[in-house]
């Protein structure tokens, strides 16, 4: 017994596109999401009925964001320097560009760590066997990635009214 | 995220949203069309507000699956064409514009009869020889459980044929709701017996 297919977008669809975001940045992230839930609906009917869909889909994930982050390295580099800016698309969803260009600042190991831990609640165990290496060094990519992004990105104390 | 062994360190992540809707209606439209174009949509649908509630249209590549009233429940319908056809399925309004087109003219007493493709792969055997005869009743004309019987071949078989009624993927389309009891009264319908009366005095009228 499997869903529908539209089911697994609804439920799913917000998650991915928040560790998309939060892996490759605005500007990629929804290429990244497209490639992901394409490529899943190909392979949807093969996938086990008990399989952990949400750690399915970002695994697809994360090859797709590899890929893209791979294609925007051969783009030309002017592209590059539009990123830096928040809001470039002037679109009113586009989320806080401080966040990303802090994120963007973590070497893509700790920013992986993040985002598949606290965004898409993948166990350490799992972004180890994604991304490589020990269970213990993908714990350790995550801790070293939060504790850099509460120096490099003040919004955390802000909220909770601690001082800065 | 609940398994996260920090909720306050997810609290840095409060700028992005958990929920985005124009993005994912953005995204959403996208995935569709290259699921079109990469012939990876197996079953398109939409759903459509009529007088007789709102229904639930499916569509494979060959046409037509599927018809469904609210009161079949429609979530349970699309988990059930993921089990019979295929779990790829999709919202995607514009496989269905054209039947939508003709629904809407056959409400507005515009249409006596469908020009669409279907696809009749959920109904199979006698049930769907029953069918395919039912298509020859025209519109404002009703025919009774026992006619229809004798016309697929089998005049014993009225119980037979109103099962293959009652689980008709394709109903409107396929008119089973003008096949009625030989006394006269309407019978049962699988979007209930108001609307069996409702199409069959909205027939009477035209």
């Amino acid at each position: 017994m499997r869903r529908p297919f539209e089911q697994i977008v609804a439920e799913y669809g917000p998650m991915v596109l928040r560790v998309c975001r939060a892996v490759l940045g605005p500007q990629d992230a929804e290429d990244a999401w497209s490639e992901t839930f394409v490529s899943a609906l190909k392979a949807y009917p093969d996938l086990p009925p008990d399989a952990n869909v949400e750690a399915w889909l970002v695994t697809i994930a994360h090859r797709k964001s590899v890929d893209v982050t791979r294609a925007a390295a051969r783009r030309p580099t002017p592209v590059e320097t539009l990123p830096e800016r928040p809001g470039v698309t002037g679109r009113p969803e586009d989320w806080d560009g401080d966040l990303w260009r802090a994120l963007k600042a973590l070497p893509a190991r700790q920013r992986q760590a993040v985002a598949y831990h606290y965004l898409a609640g993948l166990p350490y165990k799992e972004i180890a066997a994604l991304c490589g290496g020990s269970t213990d060094a993908a714990r350790r990519a995550a801790a070293d990635g939060i504790k850099t992004l509460r120096g490099t990105y003040p919004r955390l104390t802000d909220q909770s009214g601690v001082t800065r | 995220m609940t398994t996260a062994s920090d909720p306050q360190a997810g609290r840095l992540f409060a700028a992005l949203p958990t929920q985005d809707p124009p993005a994912m209606a953005r995204l959403h439209e996208r995935l569709v069309d290259q699921a079109q174009r990469e012939g990876v949509l197996d079953v398109a649908y939409r759903t459509l507000d009529t007088p007789v509630g709102r229904l639930l249209l499916a569509s494979t590549v060959q046409g037509l699956v599927k018809v469904a009233f609210a009161v079949q429940d429609h979530d349970a319908v699309l988990r059930r064409l993921a089990d019979d056809v295929s779990p790829r399925i999709l919202e995607a309004p514009a496989r269905l514009d054209e039947a939508s087109r003709q629904l809407e003219e056959y409400f507005a007493g515009r249409r006596t009869r469908f020009d669409l493709p279907l696809d009749w792969r959920l109904s199979k055997g006698f049930r769907r020889e029953v069918l395919t005869h039912l298509r020859e009743i025209g519109y404002g004309h009703t025919e009774s459980y026992a006619e229809v019987a004798a016309a697929a071949g089998s005049p014993r078989a009225v119980r037979a044929v109103g099962t293959a009624c009652a689980t008709n993927p394709l109903p409107l389309v396929v008119p089973c709701h003008r096949v009625v009891r030989s006394d006269g009264s309407a019978g049962g319908y699988a979007g209930g017996p108001d609307a069996k009366l409702r199409l069959l005095a909205m027939e009477r009228a035209a």
